[in-house]
């Protein structure tokens, strides 16, 4: 094709970088490095390339000298610190980023396109696999969601089954944190310690839904299954035992020299920038913005657990470690509340009295003519939903998450969308990581804690 | 007392008139009487519709109204409908604790709306993925390329007219 074509090209697949950004220089395609290319020709693209597309959006690059000098990286999308498969394109003036450009996309999967072809319940083992870090989590929004369109009224006992969950989902996801973030930074003992007590949970989560990742366990309308008259005591024996553990992790990092230096005043984030860039979560709260939807915004009964939410003012990547373990204890102490208000409920109804839209339990299934019809209609042709639009949100481990389902009254979405924290928080980390050293991209990477799943879809 | 707003209006009511009577205290419907076009209280979340043309003065006033953080942009697909794009923007008020959604239509012959990463930079990958999934362009967005599909991908998977299983 001759340039001009490719330039008059309307369609989204050129690759757009800035005519100003470098000099032209001419290749076998005829089109010059610096104007519009098809993005075949980009696939392994020069360093030229990748400078004129990661310094696009600074145009007074290429007049100053000194910035002349500068190399561009590409770090990941295999590389042990992006936690999954995230590459950065990073412009590096020596050992100083100039400018950081993340490229998402690997592990795109189209789960949203998924859901509209599904029922309602059959997306809830989708929702699983977004956020693998926090399975319930993602469970709970897209249940909430959808509950909420169906009006449809959760028993106590089932709320507070699902807040106990979430709080344990939130401190193994804190432990693969600060395991990978420790490990990233050389401390190794850390991470093993972490994924010792993250097996427990595993564990406790395999006892209660079958799965130890994919658990699918919190559904429309409750939860699948009764939780083994057991578990409560097995979860009791680990929350008792958790704090000597967070205990143990801060004492092989809290006065640790090295730990120290890489992560105070490092990867600064702003109140104001953390708001306008989308940042939630952690990262916003050890940025000083006081705002966590359990308390403010109360679901699934978080209004009837008491609690503090750690903030911070310091905005660095320890600031946000410390935020983080606090939010363990937090969630420790909640998680005792849950079980105490669980034990009080004990043989109460645990699931929403709504035959249509929960499947009935097996016994039921197999001796009662309603429940196997019910079951049969479910099975094969789901539950219509009144038509509207729903947006959940729920505090995740990583920060915001809502769930938008819009629904056009039939048994399968219209359409799901994931609001993912992780998506946002990486808009942010060009501010963070910018002026710094290479090194420091790590601990940043590190300490806002993305999931690629999430970011992906 | 209801989080949302005190006292609670009935479960749902649809049209720019009821809402803003039930509502009329409500910080929102305040800041943006006069754009908007239609209104819906459903499920305690409000819905603003705005028009296309106004999307940046809107965003510019519920920025003014106290809800200063964008949480999300997606669209909807309303195929063979027209205007056939819902684009759906969630914004939270961190100071009132509250979500309003902001949409606005848009025809599906040349799908086109304005963007706001003026107004909020985080609008940049969430405007980056609807523009690569949906096709609906967004005016003056900063580098509006593919962020999830590869660059040279046929099509916008998450319109309606996509099949499920992609192109053969």
């Amino acid at each position: 094709m001759s340039r001009n074509s490719l330039l008059e090209d309307p369609r989204p697949t050129t690759f757009v970088a800035e005519p100003a950004s470098v000099s032209p220089v001419a290749d076998t395609t005829g089109a010059t490095l610096a104007g519009f290319r098809s993005a075949e020709d980009l696939i392994t693209p020069s360093v030229e390339d990748v400078v004129a597309a990661t310094t696009s959006h600074h145009p007074p690059h290429g007049s100053d000298p000194v910035t002349d000098q500068t190399m561009v990286l590409n770090m990941g999308p295999q590389h042990p610190s992006t936690h999954g498969v995230l590459r950065l394109v990073l412009e590096v003036d020596g050992e100083t980023v100039v400018s950081l450009a993340p490229d998402i996309g690997y592990l795109h999967t189209g789960i949203e396109k998924t859901c509209e072809a599904k029922f309602y319940n059959q997306v809830t083992p989708l929702t699983d696999r977004i956020d693998y870090i926090s399975p319930m989590t993602n469970n709970l929004a897209y249940a909430l969601a959808v509950e909420k369109l169906l009006d449809l009224e959760i028993p106590e006992r089932a709320q507070y089954l699902r807040v106990l969950l979430n709080e344990l989902t939130r401190i193994q996801s804190h432990l693969v944190w600060l395991g990978t973030h420790a490990m990233d930074i050389g401390a190794l003992t850390v991470f093993l310690y972490c994924f010792r007590e993250r097996e427990d949970l595993l564990r406790i989560f395999e006892a209660i839904s079958g799965q130890r990742m994919m658990s699918s366990y919190i559904r429309i309308g409750g939860v699948s299954l009764e939780p083994p008259a057991d578990i409560y005591d097995k979860i009791r024996t680990f929350l008792n035992a958790f704090p000597t553990h967070i205990e143990e992790y801060e004492g092989l990092l809290n006065a640790n020299p090295i730990w120290m230096g890489r992560l105070k005043g490092v990867g600064y984030l702003s109140a104001d920038d953390a708001i306008a860039l989308g940042v939630t979560g952690p990262p916003m709260r050890a940025s000083g913005v006081d705002f966590d939807v359990r308390r403010d915004m109360p679901y699934s009964g978080y209004d009837k657990f008491k609690f503090n939410v750690p903030i911070s003012n310091d905005g660095d990547v320890w600031a946000r470690y410390l935020v983080r373990m606090q939010e363990m204890r937090e969630s420790t102490s909640i998680c005792h509340q849950a079980l105490d208000l669980l034990a009080g409920l004990h043989h109460t109804r645990l699931n929403a009295d709504a035959p249509k839209i929960m499947l009935p339990n097996r016994e039921q299934m197999k001796t009662q003519m309603e429940s196997l019809i019910h079951h049969f209609k479910i099975v094969t042709e789901g539950f219509h939903v009144p038509a509207g639009e729903a947006t959940s949100s729920v505090e995740a481990a990583h920060g915001l998450m809502n769930y938008y389902v819009v629904s056009d009254g039939t048994s399968k979405p219209y359409r799901v969308h994931m609001r993912n924290p992780s998506f946002a928080t990486l808009q942010a980390l060009e501010t963070m990581c910018k002026g710094r050293l290479i090194a420091d991209v790590v601990a940043v990477v590190g300490s806002i804690d993305i999931v690629l799943g999430a970011i992906d879809r | 007392m209801d989080p949302i707003t005190s006292p609670a209006p009935p479960s749902a009511l649809f049209g720019k008139q009821a809402v803003c009577e039930a509502l009329a205290d409500h910080a929102a419907i305040r800041g943006l009487n006069d754009l908007i076009t239609d209104a819906k209280w459903d499920r305690k979340e409000l819905t603003l519709t705005v028009a296309p043309e106004t999307i940046i003065t809107a965003a510019q006033a519920a920025k003014a109204a106290g809800f200063n953080f964008l949480e999300d942009v997606t669209a909807v697909d309303w195929y063979p409908t027209e205007p056939r794009f819902q684009i759906s923007y969630s914004i939270l008020s961190i100071g009132l604790k509250q979500r309003i959604r902001i949409i606005s239509r848009v025809s599906g012959d040349d799908p086109r709306i304005d963007s706001i990463t003026s107004v909020w930079p985080s609008a940049n990958f969430y405007e980056r993925e609807v523009f690569d999934l949906f096709g609906v362009h967004f005016a003056g967005h900063p580098r509006l390329t593919r962020i999830m599909m590869p660059d040279n991908w046929n099509g916008h998977p998450l319109r309606k007219d996509y099949p499920v299983e992609g192109y053969r």
